[in-house]
């Protein structure tokens, strides 16, 4: 695009030119009142004028008859600026005046108007064709009096006028429109400078910026709230390319583990059981894939909303917490785990139970897998899970706290990330994704996995807000 | 049980042959239709036990088919594979008329312990009974009780849903997952071996003295009950 055809398109520029031309559609306007209203002033003046002489013609005519008014007529007539004046008979014909030729008719009507005329100038010795406005006035004895007054001057002053309209008007086009065009040009730089950025940031290079000049007008505030947005998008590349980096190691690890066992096998098997050992241990890698492979699946579809209405319904929440607990009660008790479960009898909400199910277990699960110290017998607290469920608001809270190591403060908000495993559980079975998993199956419930201090232990609170918040 | 006769309607060869192959060596009969229509004119025509119905087919998607040959009065047992594996997947797979879902991929053992128990059920649909029976263990559904040898066994509920489950099942392989899809009603794969450890207190019960043992663990597979001395 051209800068010529940048420029016209810039909604400054279209800004600027539609208040253009809004103001000189007013300004036209007032001055069109004011030259109409002078107009009507001065023809009004010329009428009281004209009012004035003709009585003041008809008193002289009553004082010293037709000879006297034909005097005064004539007297006037020369008078330098003098009115129109024409004496006529009943009959028409001319007695006195300075009008030369008139339309006909005109002496019948005693209307005040304005007519066409010629007119004589003994002067010059020549006539002159202008518009007049007229009286006529019927004297007693049929004379008919015609006073009236030459509108040349009113219709140069009116010229003057609308020329004067007429070049102001110029004058606000122009002077907008430069105007308009110094707008435009200005916004128009700030906003190249802006889109030029988001190109080179588009081209790749997230690292780049939005100029701020520091005047804090709506550019810069725009130009900063991009910003924080690049900033954010910036995070969540790395987020997302970390996540990319973990899936490869841990989809990769038992992939290569999965790849040596059968080659192994291959390689140095000699007897069916051995031959039946190894494709077991291929069978069993799989399936773990398999399970990082659905665990994964899930959260994703779980992050996206993807868990529709289908599976969303009234259910017991103390129900499925309840039957969890005894799921897992057998192990807890051969781990020599003690569990306390603390709920009223129902807690109705709605969602998905077997979500809610599947993220209880996990939170079990973990507890199992990092609350029980291997030498719990030589300290002196043995390991205990508490399951505590109450209703919070118009939803459901849920709490699964035990006593173990627990989680460093500045870890927390870290675990539940996917894949993330922290010191000392990466020898342990799973695949660090338990936790993503219970905060995605909270936040499509509409609340959020909170971890805490249980002093000392770890206490995971699921919040799952009521249907409002859900929908 | 044997001489099942089963459809599988799949669209990959790869994994057709390799059904069909599997269900021949346990000793089942298996046609194969490569896609739904074929699927649905081979169902509505050839009397099978139990139908293996992937969910993603040419021509007409396995849902579908399942839908018609429900309204065209076909009643036979469907098992549908997807690789999908949802919650919302499965409820609406059954609620075309699905009888049993198994997300893709799957254990081959587990398919069929499922067609199995899916064509036992085609078989033998009379009217629940109140009493089970497998050797001299005898589980009671009305009075909620189980003996072995005429001796009491206290239960807790769920151990005793568990029994119920199995000898329901008796002589049929029972995997973990469908034992925690039917006594637990959940259908995730908990990360341990909870399932293990519930049927092996299950069996400190029921088995603990006894010479002959009932609870069998069916290696890859899952449980079965029965009576070995017969």
């Amino acid at each position: 695009m051209t800068a010529l055809g940048k420029l016209v398109r810039a909604t400054a520029f279209k800004l600027t030119l539609a208040y253009l031309v809004v103001f000189v559609v007013m300004a036209g306007c007032v001055l069109a009142y004011v030259t109409q209203s002078a107009r009507e002033l001065l023809l009004e003046q010329t009428r009281s004028t004209i009012a004035a002489e003709t009585s003041g013609l008809a008193e002289q005519y009553r004082l010293g008859g037709v000879r006297r008014l034909v005097h005064v007529v004539e007297r006037r007539t020369r008078l330098p600026g003098a009115s129109l004046y024409l004496l006529t008979t009943f009959t028409g014909e001319r007695l006195a005046g300075n009008v030369g030729e008139l339309p006909a008719g005109v002496l019948d009507e005693q209307a005040t108007r304005v007519i066409e005329y010629r007119r004589d100038d003994r002067h010059e010795d020549r006539q002159i064709n202008g518009r007049a406005l007229v009286q006529v006035y019927v004297l007693p004895g049929g004379f008919r009096l015609l006073v009236g007054r030459d509108l040349e001057e009113q219709e140069r002053l009116r010229a003057v006028m609308w020329r004067a309209a007429g070049i102001s008007l110029a004058f606000i086009t122009i002077l907008g429109c430069i105007g308009g065009w110094f707008i435009t040009r200005r916004v128009l730089k700030r906003v190249e400078d802006i889109s030029d950025t988001a190109q080179t940031i588009m081209g790749g290079d997230l690292a780049g910026r939005l100029p701020v000049t520091g005047a804090g007008d709506e550019l810069d505030r725009l130009a900063m709230h991009l910003n924080a947005m690049l900033e954010r998008i910036g995070e969540l590349m790395n987020g997302l390319k970390e996540v990319s980096d973990n899936i490869a190691h841990d989809l990769k690890t038992p992939l290569t583990r999965l790849r040596n066992h059968a080659e192994e096998a291959l390689r140095s098997s000699r007897t069916p059981d051995e031959y039946a050992a190894a494709l077991g241990a291929v069978i069993e890698e799989s399936d773990n894939l398999i399970k990082v492979f659905n665990a994964l699946l899930m959260i994703a579809r779980l992050e996206a909303g993807g868990e529709p209405q289908d599976s969303m319904a009234e259910f017991d929440a103390a129900d499925v917490a309840r039957s969890v607990v005894e799921l897992y009660e057998p192990l807890a008790e051969d781990a020599g785990m003690t569990v306390s479960v603390d709920m009223p009898a129902h807690l109705p909400m709605y969602g998905s139970r077997e979500l809610l199910g599947q993220a209880l277990a996990n939170l079990l699960d973990n507890a199992f897998k990092y609350a029980i110290p291997s030498d719990w017998a030589a300290s002196s607290q043995p390991p205990a899970l508490c399951i505590s469920a109450a209703r919070a608001g118009a939803g459901v809270e849920i709490t699964v706290s035990d006593n173990g190591p627990g989680i460093p403060e500045d870890s927390r908000h870290h675990v539940v990330e996917r894949f993330v495993r922290l010191e000392g559980s990466r020898s342990r079975p799973g695949f660090g994704l338990g936790l993503s998993l219970v905060s995605a199956v909270a936040r499509l419930h509409g609340g959020r996995l909170r971890i805490e201090d249980n002093h000392p232990g770890l206490r995971a609170i699921l919040e799952l807000p009521g249907k409002g918040a859900s929908a | 049980m044997t001489d099942m006769k089963i459809l599988v309607v799949e669209d990959d060869p790869e994994a057709a042959a390799y059904m069909v192959k599997a269900f021949q060596e346990s000793g089942h009969v298996a046609d194969h239709a490569p896609d739904g229509l074929e699927g649905y004119a081979l169902a509505r025509e050839e009397t099978y036990d139990v139908l293996v119905v992937d969910r993603m087919l040419p021509k007409l998607d396995g849902l579908s088919l399942i839908r018609s040959l429900r309204e065209q009065k076909v009643e036979t047992p469907v098992v549908i594979l997807s690789a999908l594996g949802q919650v919302d997947d499965r409820v609406k797979g059954l609620r075309a008329g699905g009888d049993d879902y198994l997300p893709k991929p799957y254990a081959f053992s587990e398919l069929l312990a499922r067609v199995e128990v899916l064509s036992r059920r085609r078989h033998a649909p009379a009217a629940e009974q109140t009493t089970y029976r497998v050797g001299d263990l005898e589980l009671d559904r009305l009075a909620h009780s189980a003996t072995r040898g005429g001796k009491e066994i206290a239960l807790q509920p769920r151990e005793f849903r568990l029994l119920e489950y199995l000898m329901k099942h008796a002589g049929q392989v029972v995997t973990r997952t469908m034992l925690l899809e039917n006594v637990w009603d959940y259908h995730f794969d908990p990360q341990t071996n909870v399932i293990d450890v519930h049927v092996s207190r299950l069996r400190a019960k029921v088995d603990k003295g006894h010479a002959v043992q009932l609870i069998h663990t069916i290696r890859g597979a899952g449980y079965m009950i029965r009576d070995s001395a017969r």
